[in-house]
């Protein structure tokens, strides 16, 4: 007989049982906390295998033939599963997990005021999914043939013939994980979705919710809506690869382009889908830190929506060369340039909430800056690729390379980090030390750009992208390029080495920082008003709303903040 | 021994949080399927001599898997009607006879499939049974899915229990019976 | 003080078949339905049997269409649904929409200049011959006329 809880809060009984062991408590918990931190530490565990992987494969590029220390000498094939695996990790197993699965599972109940998601069990599948998915691609890497080779992008037939990858098993494999880290985070979504619509506190009218959260269930449904087509597409390319049907072969029936298009279809939505969370968090640690209300805050959400439903209208603008219609590329030059302004307009948004705020530069602060800042640079630069045109001559030079890294670094990167030096103090009850933090900002944020600047230049002379060794191109080869390259590799290194202060940061904040309060930044939302950290359930009165999340330096107020739950 | 948050019982919009999840289950299959029979209808318009492939399926045991899933329609909103008048047992087997008509149906697309394949048709065999054997064998694995999840429910059911979930397992049944209901003209008729 | 009782200001769905603020399901003869359905079923077989194409594409896809809708209003009682189901179905339905006439000409086309084309059956299963296992390696060795 199930357990009908109370709006009082805390559930009976029958439901705490999750004190009995540690394998319970932490490996097979259906709190969304918990959930959260293993999407959050699964995602963070990845992203430093696959920052591995670019200090390994920049060590090629700077100094072909090099054997790398710590991995040794770099094999054409090795190479091309290094990058392959880079991007597709970064992609699906770190800014999916940490910014959408992470932030939205411990953020959207917390901030709607309930006691955990509408579907916890759902929601504890939806992790074990994925990390059965991160599991698969991991163990692809050490089957015969190594790790699939044939880009993230996995076009066919480079990806459906085994001969032509040389990486048969691990192809497949790759596939097979895709596919189930995208169930799992279908799975995610509707509990996303659903808690968001459906579970709110009594009092919190729509727009009585946070950006944070509209950002992240936006997400959801961008994804839900672009991802079915893709999985359609994998499961015929897995047949492709395994069952020797012609789906994408043209001399069977097939279109190698179809591929392309299902893909694409799929993944500039995808780019929306990381963007968006980012850029929710990135809003939250702002109107906190300039004590402000959002400008535009009902803007803000149409122009998301209004941005969401244009990005199912640009995707052709990866294919300019692949040979479509000349007449289908202007269709999309036109909608991917205008897809531009409302990310502008919300950016000006984000300016607008600063400008004339009292400003405190903690370190959640200056990684927000940063996202706007970095941001801004790779949104500008994409326009040059949505000209057809100039695209012609951009395509798969590093160009691109760099353009996609000022705006996937900031979402994935920056506003991660943003949100974990903003929510730390809830989600562990301690505070991080602010001077180590500033110190790990500069020394990421200086190297980041000193890695990605020579690469818009490298572009512009030509250089193509996804090449093993740049002596084989006599042009490619001039000093000027060469010092290029390896200023972009030490910058790198620098980078990397940097992120060791974070770690400590964060471990020994964790295990031995200072108490954090329930409000150490005077924030209105509702995750502010719980325990540090928060217990089983969330709170032991449920929350009330009675006002806008932003209500920030109001007139006549003694404080210049005023919680959700306040009553008036 | 179900974990009911607090979360699940509220209605913000007025919909019961299980009815408006499979509905957005069934948005998200909309666009699956979508992408499989959309790829599927590019490809037999644009090969008119597809169309001589699929002279040889059978549309004789499509139609019959048509009436099939037609009738285990029927018994699913029965067992709803049932669990609306709080009748678990009444509703559990209904439901027990929906599973029937899904496991029918999969009998008979196994005979079906036996068939074509000793015929020489099979997955490799070109592009319209490429997509034969992938829409169909995606559809049967949504039957096999959704017999699962109606056991689990009817299983609550007969005791009385969560009879909510009867109506939204049936939400899920329906759309099944209509993918179906899109591949029988797709595959078996237009030839 | 928050609220005690069980259905706070946004209503709460209990055990029961159906929620708040939810018109009772109208009564339907549900089996008089599924007669129609089988009845449109039978035209959609026998349009076929008529030989003219536009008679079997009309019965065809014009019975799928209208099975559907009853389907969908009858049993799943879509009509008396919130509006916001009837949206998020109508979007989905769309994107598809959207789909197919984005990729069709681009994928659907047969040829163009200097290119056309592939039906793909080159494997010659077409003869109805029974499949054995490694088989399929043979009928293409035979076009390319090795022994």
């Amino acid at each position: 007989m199930a357990e009908i809880a109370h709006e009082h809060g805390h559930l009976p009984a029958g439901h705490g049982h999750a004190e009995s062991n540690w394998f319970i408590k932490y490996l097979w918990s259906t709190d969304h906390k918990v959930i959260s931190l293993q999407y959050m530490f699964t995602g963070m565990f990845m992203a430093m295998i696959a920052g591995f992987m670019a200090y390994v494969f920049r060590m090629q590029i700077a100094y072909p033939g090099m054997n790398v220390p710590f991995f040794g000498h770099v094999s054409p094939g090795a190479y091309n599963s290094l990058i392959t695996n880079h991007g597709s990790i970064m992609v699906f197993w770190v800014a999916m997990p940490v910014l959408l699965a992470g932030f939205g599972n411990f953020l959207i109940p917390l901030m709607c005021g309930c006691d955990d998601m509408v579907f916890p069990r759902i929601n504890r599948l939806s992790y074990q999914l994925f990390f059965i998915s991160a599991v698969v691609l991991i163990v692809s890497w050490f089957v015969p043939g190594g790790g699939f080779g044939g880009a993230w992008t996995a076009y066919p037939p480079l990806s459906a013939v085994g001969k032509y990858n040389l990486t048969p098993m691990g192809s497949s494999l790759w596939v097979l994980a895709v596919a189930l880290e995208f169930v799992a985070f279908l799975l995610g979504g509707i509990n996303f979705i659903v808690t968001a619509m459906n579970a709110r506190a009594p009092g919190m009218k729509a727009f009585d919710v946070p950006l944070a959260v509209w950002m992240i269930v936006v997400a959801s449904l961008l994804f839900m809506a672009s991802v079915g087509p893709l999985i359609a597409g994998a499961v015929m390319l897995l047949f492709d690869q395994n069952l020797g049907t012609g789906f994408y072969n043209p001399t069977r029936g097939g279109d190698p382009v179809l591929w392309q298009h299902l893909f694409w279809f799929f993944g500039h939505p995808e780019v929306y889908v990381v963007l968006l969370p980012a850029m929710g968090i990135v809003a939250e640690v702002i109107t906190v830190f300039s004590r402000k209300k959002m400008f535009g805050y009902k803007t803000v959400i149409y122009t998301v929506v209004a941005t969401g439903v244009l990005s199912f209208f640009v995707w052709a603008h990866h294919q300019f060369v692949a040979g479509i219609d000349p007449r289908m590329a202007n269709v999309f030059t036109v909608t991917t340039v205008i897809i531009s302004i409302p990310i502008a307009e919300m950016c000006f948004l984000y300016i607008a909430t600063l400008y004339g705020g009292s400003i405190t530069f903690t370190t959640p602060m200056l990684w927000a800056l940063a996202f706007i800042a970095e941001f801004l640079i790779g949104g500008v630069t994409g326009i040059y690729l949505g000209a057809s045109g100039a695209d012609i001559f951009f395509h798969d030079t590093y160009f691109v390379v760099a353009h996609f890294h000022y705006t996937f670094y900031p979402i994935a990167i920056i506003g991660t980090l943003a949100g974990i030096t903003f929510w730390f103090p809830k989600i562990f009850g301690k505070m991080m030390n602010e001077t180590m933090g500033k110190i790990h900002f500069w020394g990421t944020i200086i190297p980041f750009n000193f890695i990605f600047i020579p690469m818009f230049f490298l572009g512009m002379e030509g250089e193509h992208r996804r090449i093993y060794d740049y002596t084989n191109f006599p042009d490619l080869a001039n000093p000027w390029a060469v010092s290029m390259r390896i200023t972009s590799t030490v910058a790198l290194v620098v980078m990397l080495l940097f992120q060791f202060i974070f770690l400590f940061n964060f471990i020994y904040s964790m295990l031995r920082g200072p108490k954090a309060e329930k409000n150490p930044w005077k924030s209105n939302t509702l995750e502010w008003t719980a325990d540090s950290p928060p217990p089983h359930g969330n709170w032991r009165e449920m929350p009330t709303v009675y006002r806008g999340p932003y209500e920030y330096a109001t007139p006549g107020r003694e404080t210049d903040y005023w919680p959700q739950d306040e009553r008036a | 021994m179900s974990v009911k948050t607090i979360a699940t019982q509220r209605a913000s919009m007025n919909i019961p949080t299980g009815r408006l999840a499979v509905w957005w289950v069934l948005v998200s299959e909309i666009v699956i399927f979508g992408g499989v029979l959309v790829s599927y209808l590019m490809h037999r318009l644009g090969h008119p001599e597809w169309g001589e492939q699929a002279a040889y399926t059978n549309m004789w045991i499509g139609a019959t898997n048509t009436f099939v899933l037609l009738t285990s329609s029927l018994s699913a909103v029965l067992a709803h009607q049932a669990a609306e008048k709080g009748d678990g047992p009444k509703a559990a087997r209904l439901l027990y006879l929906t599973v029937l008509g899904g496991l029918t149906f999969l009998v008979i697309k196994s005979f079906e499939w036996t068939h074509e394949i000793r015929e020489g048709f099979v997955l490799q065999s070109g592009g319209f049974w490429s997509y034969y054997y992938t829409a169909a064998g995606l559809h049967a694995f949504h039957v096999m899915a959704g017999m699962g999840v109606i056991l689990w429910v009817a299983n609550d059911a007969k005791k009385n229990q969560e009879l909510h979930r009867v109506e939204n397992v049936g939400i899920y049944w329906h759309f099944v019976d209509i993918v179906w209901i899109f591949l029988f003209p797709l595959l078996y008729i237009a030839k | 003080m928050t609220s005690t009782a069980h259905a706070p200001a946004h209503g709460t769905a209990h055990g029961s078949a159906h929620g708040p603020g939810d018109a009772h399901a109208p009564h339907r003869n549900y089996v008089r339905i599924w007669g129609i359905l089988c009845a449109l079923l039978v035209v959609s077989v026998v349009g076929p049997m008529l030989g003219i194409r536009w008679v079997m594409l009309i019965t065809a896809f014009g019975v799928a269409l209208v099975k559907a809708y009853m389907v969908a209003k009858n049993f799943m009682h879509l009509d008396i649904e919130k509006p916001i189901v009837h949206w998020i179905l109508l979007v989905a339905l769309a994107l598809m929409v959207l789909l197919y006439g984005a990729l069709a000409p681009d994928v659907q086309k047969g040829e163009g200049s200097g290119w056309k084309k592939d039906a793909g059956f080159h494997h010659s299963f077409v003869t109805s011959k029974p499949h054995e296992a490694g088989e399929h390696e043979k009928p293409e060795n035979a076009e390319h006329g090795k022994p």
